[in-house]
């Protein structure tokens, strides 16, 4: 999909580039705005023929189960609920993923919505970023409830979010309302800075 | 701070949630031909028990989702969380 109008990530503002560094060393956390994260919300029972006309246009079959995300290819499906997911792509390519969906779901009861500026997305990382998170959100972020390839709608010092935990380093993407972008960023450098806080480019 | 099962996420914090009254009252289906005062029966009155009551929450920070739960109102203690459109378990309330 070309572009049409230019865009601006949320946190661009911030200017968070003049800060990156290219090595985090010790520090304990890490974090980055990931800009232009291609995001597709996802409607429709999971009916057997749902399944394989989604899984058919995106590689894999958006997951059942309850607070997973599932992927391949660079795209995941986060769910979000027993009928509705966010698909998630590389910058530039929610247009072919959001075709390839429409195209094989034609005639179905579903719904594709392109969602890419709703949310920023920031990754959060490093030995320390899990007590980061349980500082501000209800969630129980133990190992042993949650680890790489979960995900949840929550909260994050108030802010309503999506957390996904992309590796059990461990590593999160924080999907938050694009208005709240500002606020959870400092709010995240805040609580990171006890441990030693290192930005890098997204 | 309760603990609240979602049928679908788990177990969440209150704070997730959305409360919505008691359960099981059913939209009257000709709302015209009732009388002023069986609308206002519909329409205000509960059941307002010290004990069980069903319920309806809903997951308002995570999967937006509407389902009962069977919750005692003087302990708090939940004792059966079931999906919209299932009967309460057991004997109900
Ligand atoms: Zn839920």
């Amino acid at each position: 999909m070309p572009e049409t109008y230019p865009r601006q990530g949320a946190l661009d503002h911030l200017r968070l580039d003049a800060r990156a560094v290219d090595d985090p060393g010790d520090a304990g956390v890490v974090m980055c705005a990931r800009r232009f994260v291609g995001k597709v919300n996802l409607r429709g029972r999971p009916t057997k023929r749902f399944r394989e006309a989604a899984g058919g246009a995106l590689g894999f079959a958006p997951p059942v189960k309850p607070n997973t995300a599932a992927g391949a290819g660079g795209v995941s499906a986060l769910w979000l609920g027993p009928d509705e997911w966010l698909i998630v792509t590389p910058p530039g390519r929610e247009g072919e993923v959001i075709e390839g969906l429409r195209a094989r779901l034609g005639g179905q009861h579903a719904a594709v919505t392109d969602v890419s500026e709703g949310r920023a997305v920031i990754g959060l990382a490093g030995p320390r970023a899990r007590e980061v998170l349980m500082k501000g959100c209800p969630l129980d972020l133990h190992p042993r409830a949650f680890k790489a390839g979960d995900c949840a709608q929550s909260t994050l010092a108030r802010a309503l979010v999506i957390v996904h935990q992309t590796s059990d380093a461990p590593a999160y993407d924080v999907y938050v309302e694009r208005s709240f972008a500002d606020y959870l960023w400092r709010w995240l450098e805040d609580a990171a800075t006890e441990y030693g806080l290192a930005v890098i480019r997204g | 701070m309760l603990e609240i099962t979602c049928p679908w996420c788990g177990p969440r914090d209150e704070t997730e949630f959305d409360y919505g009254g008691e359960a099981h009252i059913d939209r009257p289906k000709d709302p015209d031909k009732l009388t002023d005062e069986a609308w206002a029966e519909y329409l205000f009155m509960r059941k307002n028990p010290k004990g069980p009551h069903l319920e309806r929450w809903m997951h308002a920070c995570g999967c937006r989702r509407w389902f009962n739960v069977r919750r005692d109102t003087f302990t708090h203690e939940i004792t059966a969380v079931y999906r919209m459109g299932e009967k309460p378990p057991g004997d109900g309330a």
